[in-house]
């Protein structure tokens, strides 16, 4: 792990026309690490790393990924730094087969892993693999989840964005999901920085915390210390914990 | 049974060409969701352009066959080239700072630029209709036949086998592009999830400019076949076919490329057949209606589909 952060945010806000989703929001993930950010709907999370991608455009503050302000380049820019996302909703191309959209996630990468990646991505989540030639709209819910990360890891990505890969999915689905975003994180040194409701699983992953509230950060730690915290067990992990 | 083919063979050649130029705006609409206009103008600006270059090479009838081909080659290549540059500044000029704005914003512009290049090309080439001599001659007759009216021959002219053959060829090119290479692939991902394409590092205004000088190559193509095929040109063509080619696109389904080409064929097919059957002064209402009556009750179009998406 290096000392300065791999990416670094810096009071940043956003505003949704008048509307201000981020208030001046500071955090930073470090090289090798799994980061979570968790809070309760609307509390800007999505908005959060939609801003990193650069759309919508932080109106103030700053990001800086591996030393570079990348505030101000366009989404195709800041994908090309090896930053990926799954995002909220998954967004997977309907009227694309599954092949076909992980062949898109690809895009920034070099051909020569094409293969490589493609083999990983099918022996993390087989179900892929059998649905290979599927149009990606007429997958289950479960299944473009599945299909957003793979799509996403085909970018051989230094920073993963994960909003909610959790949402609609099954328990035992969650947990092979969990456990290969850790399988990643230790093997391949793959830095995470995870979106999740479902804040108990989230933070016994993760290195780190951050806990979101209205567009402001109110609470960081370990992962083991935010569990820990009243605050956080009271707000988001009554009843959650399985 | 001999009158109806030769009018199967008019009516394919003249859908041949609208459904060329549908497929500039079916290709816009699927990625913008907008509809070009201009790009009737587009398909205008280009026969001009073919027929300034024709005329500059010295292009006869009596120009030997081989030389004619080569020459035409160029002259397709240079008017594609040049509508793809019209194509390409009025994305850049016209659209682009639009993009984000309100909807009928870039649809006010794209008129705006219809109007700008009729105007442009009745001024710089005058306004009375130009001619051109035919340069490709000869055909074949299928079939003659002889009665009391005397005889009627079917025939297919070199000309239509050359218009109907460069289209088929253009199609397959065409969808193989679509399907296959990477562009194409960026073109889809940006039709369907335009944010989600620059996330995945698509450059979007890139993609988008591209298929506008895709469309504007296509209608150069038929620009070129309208002038060699009916002879004669002037400022005012490209509203009627633009509006011809926008029906077919829309009866097709529009943002269907397979669509925009069988719309295309169809409004050809029902302008030729109603005016060699019933009245030429109402092949465009007999078209039009034909519109209507597809979108009452398909109003996705032929071969559009609305497609069930999980959520």
């Amino acid at each position: 792990m290096t000392a300065t952060p791999l990416l670094e945010i810096r009071n940043v806000e956003t505003y949704y026309g008048k509307i201000q989703a981020l208030k001046g929001v500071t955090m930073e993930v470090k090289a090798g690490e799994i980061v979570t950010l968790i809070g309760a709907n609307g509390a800007g999370k999505s908005t959060l790393m939609m801003t990193i991608c650069g759309d919508p455009r932080a109106a103030a503050g700053q990001i800086i990924f591996d030393g570079q302000d990348i505030t101000k380049l366009q989404t195709h820019e800041i994908t090309r730094m090896r930053i990926a996302q799954s995002p909220e909703g998954r967004r997977i191309f309907p009227r694309m087969t599954v092949y076909e959209n992980l062949i898109m996630g690809a895009t920034t990468s070099d051909p020569a892993y094409f293969d490589e990646d493609l083999s990983r991505a099918f022996e993390l989540f087989p179900r892929l693999k059998e649905r290979r030639d599927q149009r990606g709209g007429t997958l289950s819910g479960g299944e473009q989840q599945m299909l957003a990360i793979a799509r996403a890891l085909m970018a051989r990505p230094r920073l993963l964005l994960l909003d909610e890969p959790s949402l609609g999915l099954a328990p035992l689905v969650v947990k092979q999901i969990f456990e290969a975003i850790k399988e990643l994180n230790d093997k391949d040194g793959l830095t995470v920085f995870l979106v999740e409701q479902n804040a108990y699983h989230a933070l016994k992953l993760a290195d780190r915390g951050y806990v979101m509230v209205n567009g402001n950060i109110t609470m960081s730690g370990t992962g083991k210390e935010l569990l820990a915290s009243e605050e956080v067990r009271a707000a988001y992990l009554e009843g959650g914990a399985h | 049974m001999e009158y109806f083919l030769q009018q199967l063979i008019n009516g394919i050649t003249l859908g041949s060409i609208y459904g060329l130029i549908a497929i500039g705006y079916t290709m816009v609409y699927g990625i913008i969701g907008m509809i070009n206009f201009a790009h009737g103008d587009i398909f205008m600006v280009s026969s001009f352009i073919a027929l300034i270059v024709i005329t500059a090479l010295g292009l006869t009838v009596s120009t030997g066959l081989g030389l004619t081909i080569l020459a035409l080659i160029l002259v397709l290549v240079t008017a594609m080239v040049i509508a793809s540059v019209f194509g390409w500044t009025t994305e850049r000029m016209a659209y682009r700072p639009l993009r984000g704005s309100f909807r009928l914003a870039p649809l006010i512009t794209a008129i705006g630029i219809s109007i700008v290049l009729q105007n442009y090309i009745q001024i710089t080439q005058g306004a009375r209709v130009k001619p051109l001599q035919p340069l490709i001659e000869g055909g074949y007759t299928l079939m003659t036949r002889v009665d009391a009216n005397g005889e009627f021959a079917v025939r297919l002219s070199n000309m239509q086998i050359l218009i109907i053959a460069i289209t088929v060829i253009l199609m397959i090119v065409f969808s193989l592009m679509i399907a296959k290479t990477s562009l194409g692939r960026a073109q889809r991902a940006c039709e369907q999830d335009r944010k989600m394409a620059s996330l995945l590092g698509i450059n979007v205004d890139r993609t988008i400019s591209m298929t506008f000088v895709m469309g504007a190559a296509l209608a150069a193509v038929a620009g070129l076949m309208f002038l060699l095929y009916y002879g004669v040109i002037d400022f005012f063509i490209g509203f009627v076919a633009g509006v011809k080619a926008f029906t077919a696109a829309v009866l097709g389904g529009i943002g269907s490329l397979p669509g925009a080409m069988l719309g295309g064929l169809v409004i050809g097919l029902i302008e030729t057949f109603w005016s060699a059957y019933f009245s030429i002064e109402y092949k465009d209402v007999a078209a039009f209606s034909m519109l209507a009556i597809v979108l009452i009750f398909l109003p996705q179009g032929l071969l559009g589909k609305p497609e069930v998406e999980k959520v």
